[in-house]
């Protein structure tokens, strides 16, 4: 499952960033690392960016963006 | 060791920290804003004293980290190692992190370290955090990271003295080795690399850009040194790279894995709660509502509104005002000096050229004003994150938006409010389509052309005016046009991947004035100071051009009888049948012409409206004077020389020498029409009269052969032709400042100029064959 198909309220953790261009890193370094918990809070009313909260901050990620990030549901195994 | 007694400071930090606001409460007013060399990063130093010595201080822009991936990116780094020639040497470095998120702010902290200049970590904000509950230890960090730690709350002026004790603290010292420890085998690596470079180039760059160089792939320290040594380099990085991943260090996650893991470490037990951790703060609660799909759609475009017509409509009033004072000021200058070159130099080069920089003023302030609320409360960040699925659309990201807003009202705040875009490349590419959107300069151009060419009471539908359907068409072509242009540019000009939006969302928090007004006022300084001269020069160089090379001396006699004149029927009018007859000045030998014998002819004492008779005839005598010498001059002579040129847009050369004229700002096209049609350019002024001279002038227009010279293609060529072209050169002066480079303005005038051209060309061809 990757970021960007998670729903509001349910956090996940992060398992991996996928690529090492720009974008990677970027994410990496704004705290996104494997382990890390992440949460939805909403999106933009067209949808797109999306708005999480991680590492007690609140950080806005495209849809595009977000699907650079594998996560697992907290509680039980991937779906 | 004797104490030094200038120091140059950095300050560092992540965006969203108050830096500018640290900055302002360090150094006061005692800034001095320019650019680092070859780039369009701002240089911004504050100056100020403190037990004697004399500090320098310089505000690298907001990051999130020392990685750099860009040009503009690397000054940040080069400063730090004391690489960048014109800063020198650094003594200290100030970090500054938020205190409500230490994690995250830390991060980059641990690279700043690393560069081994004494670094003092300054909390800020510092009241925020405690009031949501969250306790740092300052005691315990400062002993953890071998660092002193200063607690700050800079909006309010709390720990400013001794943010300035501990920078004198730590000059001199040296930095304690306290940092996340790499795995062995990256060690391994650099060390290897350092001994192949050492082996190859007889030389190893500084630690920390080795580093930087193995983590960052495809980064800017990569890129510069195997620019500058040799493409060898690559492979030899790829294969470190490889060999690293194979031992389960994968660059470039290992470096971020590291550093939030250490980070982690050291600020357990060192941060703890007061209150329990609210899952949903006040400022989500705010958020909600703001960025919600009806609410938040609402407040958008109500903030918005607000701001474009505080620039379009309120900023008036004191436009207004400057152009009275400049008024003022040319009739005080007229009053006191005979007509002659100085007096044109002073009135329309020096003090026209001087109003042209000035006008742009309260624009700039206001837009700046609410920028610098909305970036200060937090609110610039939600309508960037608002707008941008619409902006991707075209290849442009969410804050791309208010800037080009702006430039509705007016390109010059609009090109600087671009430098809220921190992605060169968005930057870039919204700086160059700004001048295609509809200014209000170009408002005056469309109506004289709609008032005298569109014919009224015609409707389209039966209920749309036609005159408002061409007005309404005229500011879409502009926007329309951008969006191609922005593709094109995109494609081929600055391609590349897309840079990520990855942003962060701040707490809502009050603005402080303070810094709101500090923030406006760098702008406007920064305007007038470096923009401003060049506007200037443009003025009157141009001046120069219109007055040059003809004799000015009939015109100079008309100008002084009228004077004569006007005084006498204000005198005349009060005091009836003075008969006082104005004399003409010593040593002005009477010459011929019309002028000259109206002056003689007329009679001691005559009747008010027969005085008026004579001042009008005399005055229409000014104005035809006035035309043939603009005819004649240099920038006359220019226009006839590209008549050919303007011969396929419909235009003769009286309307190529008013375009061309037009190069200081769009208006001033009106202008210049009005003295070559020898109606004095006064009938630029607003007024029903003056309207409806200038139209019925314009109508009765010929070319030699009696053909008429305006039609309706020839006014909407015009019209198009003003809406994409690029003559303001306020506009170019300040691309030229904003990417400090000649190569863009020049790169929009021709691109700009080219599209005016071609699609007035169009619209004309089309258009008279209908």
């Amino acid at each position: 499952m990757t970021l960007d198909q998670i729903s509001r309220g349910t956090p996940v953790r992060i398992l991996d960033v996928t690529g090492d261009d720009t974008l990677a890193i970027r994410l990496m370094e704004m705290g996104l690392i494997e382990g890390e918990r992440i949460e939805l809070i909403g999106a933009a009313p067209l949808g797109d960016p999306l708005e999480f909260s991680v590492r007690g901050y609140r950080l806005s990620l495209r849809a595009n963006e977000a699907k650079r990030v594998i996560v697992e549901l907290v509680s039980g195994r991937e779906p | 060791m004797t104490a030094p007694h200038e120091l140059t400071v950095v300050l560092i930090g992540n965006p969203n920290t108050g830096k500018s606001t640290l900055f302002t409460a360090l150094s006061g007013m005692h800034t001095r804003i320019a650019n680092f060399p070859g780039c369009t990063v701002e240089k911004k130093l504050g100056m100020y004293q403190d037990q004697g010595v004399k500090i320098t201080l310089v505000d690298l822009p907001g990051t999130y980290s020392l990685s750099p991936r860009s040009l503009d990116e690397m000054v940040s780094v080069d400063v730090l190692l004391g690489r960048q020639a014109d800063v020198g040497k650094i003594d200290a470095v100030i970090c500054i992190a938020d205190a409500a998120n230490l994690e995250r702010n830390l991060y980059l902290y641990t690279q700043v370290r690393e560069i081994g200049v004494p670094v003092v970590l300054c909390l800020n904000m510092w009241d925020l955090a405690e009031a949501r509950g969250i306790v740092v230890d300052r005691e315990a960090l400062s002993q953890r990271l071998g660092v002193p730690v200063v607690v700050t709350s800079a909006h309010r002026n709390v720990g400013i003295t001794e943010l300035k004790a501990a920078i004198h603290r730590v000059v001199g010292t040296s930095i304690a080795p306290v940092r996340p420890e790499f795995p062995a085998a990256f060690n391994h690596e650099i060390t290897q690399l350092s001994q192949w470079m050492q082996a190859k180039y007889g030389a190893v760059p500084p630690l920390f850009l080795l580093e930087r160089m193995l983590l960052d792939v495809g980064g800017e320290s990569e890129k510069k040194l195997a620019m500058a040594l040799s493409p060898e380099l690559l492979p030899v990085l790829a294969a470190s790279r490889e060999r690293l991943a194979e031992q389960g260090c994968r660059v470039p996650a290992i470096e971020t894995k590291v550093r939030y893991q250490w980070l982690r470490e050291q600020l357990t037990g060192v941060v703890t709660r007061s209150s329990p951790v609210e899952r949903v703060t006040t400022s989500d609660r705010i958020d909600k509502v703001l960025t919600h799909k009806v609410t938040g759609v609402i407040a958008f475009v109500a903030v918005m509104l607000l701001i474009f017509l505080s620039i379009f409509a309120g900023a008036a009033p004191f436009m207004d005002a400057i152009q009275a004072v400049q008024g003022w000021a040319a009739g005080w200058v007229e009053s006191v000096m005979g007509p002659g070159t100085l007096r044109s130099l002073i009135v329309d080069g020096v003090i026209g050229g001087v109003g042209s920089v000035v006008v742009f003023v309260p624009q700039i302030a206001l837009l700046f004003l609410f920028i610098a609320i909305m970036e200060d409360c937090g609110y610039m960040s939600r309508a960037a994150f608002l707008m941008d699925k619409l902006m991707t659309k075209i290849g442009l990201s969410g804050k791309s938006f208010v800037p080009l807003m702006s430039s509705f009202a007016c390109a010059v705040p609009g090109v600087m409010a671009a430098r809220v875009i921190e992605n060169r490349q968005d930057r870039m590419l919204t700086i160059l389509i700004a001048p295609l959107m509809s200014c209000s300069a170009r408002l005056p151009v469309y109506m004289l052309m709609i008032g005298a060419f569109v014919p009224e009471n015609v409707y389209v539908a039966k209920v749309i005016p036609l005159q408002g359907l061409v007005l309404f068409a005229m500011y879409s072509v502009g926007a329309l046009v951008a969006i191609p242009v922005a593709w094109i540019l995109r494609k081929f000009v600055f391609k590349g991947e897309t840079p990520p939006f990855v942003m962060e969302l701040p707490s809502y928090k009050w603005p402080s004035p303070k810094i709101v007004l500090s923030r406006v006022y760098d702008r406007v300084k920064a305007f007038v100071l470096r923009a401003g001269t060049l506007i200037f020069c443009t003025t009157v160089l141009v001046w120069a051009a219109a007055y040059f090379p003809e004799d000015h001396s009939h015109e100079m006699q008309l100008q002084s009888e009228i004077a004569q004149w006007e005084a006498e029927l204000t005198v005349g009018w009060d005091q009836p049948a003075l008969g006082r007859r104005p004399t003409t000045p010593e040593g002005d030998a009477p010459q011929g012409g019309p002028a000259f014998e109206a002056n003689l002819s007329h009679p001691t004492s005559t009747s008010h409206e027969a005085k008026q008779a004579q001042l009008d005839q005399l005055r229409e005598e000014a104005h035809l004077v006035s035309g043939q010498l603009l005819a004649d001059s240099y920038l006359g002579r220019s226009g006839r020389l590209i008549e050919p040129l303007v011969r396929p847009l419909g235009w003769d050369w009286r309307i190529g020498v008013s375009v061309i004229a037009s190069f200081p700002a769009r208006e001033v096209v009106l202008a210049t029409l009005g003295t070559i049609f020898s109606l004095g350019s006064e009938v630029a002024d607003e007024g029903e009269e003056n309207e409806k001279r200038f139209a019925s002038t314009l109508q009765s227009a010929t070319w030699p052969d009696g053909r008429p010279l305006f039609t309706l293609p020839v006014a909407v060529s015009i019209m198009v032709f003003f809406a994409l072209c690029a003559q303001c050169a306020a506009t170019l002066m300040i691309i030229r400042r904003e990417t400090n480079s000649w190569r863009w303005p020049i790169v929009t005038f021709v691109y700009m100029t080219g599209l005016a051209y071609v699609a007035a060309f169009m619209v004309y061809q089309v258009g008279s064959r209908l």
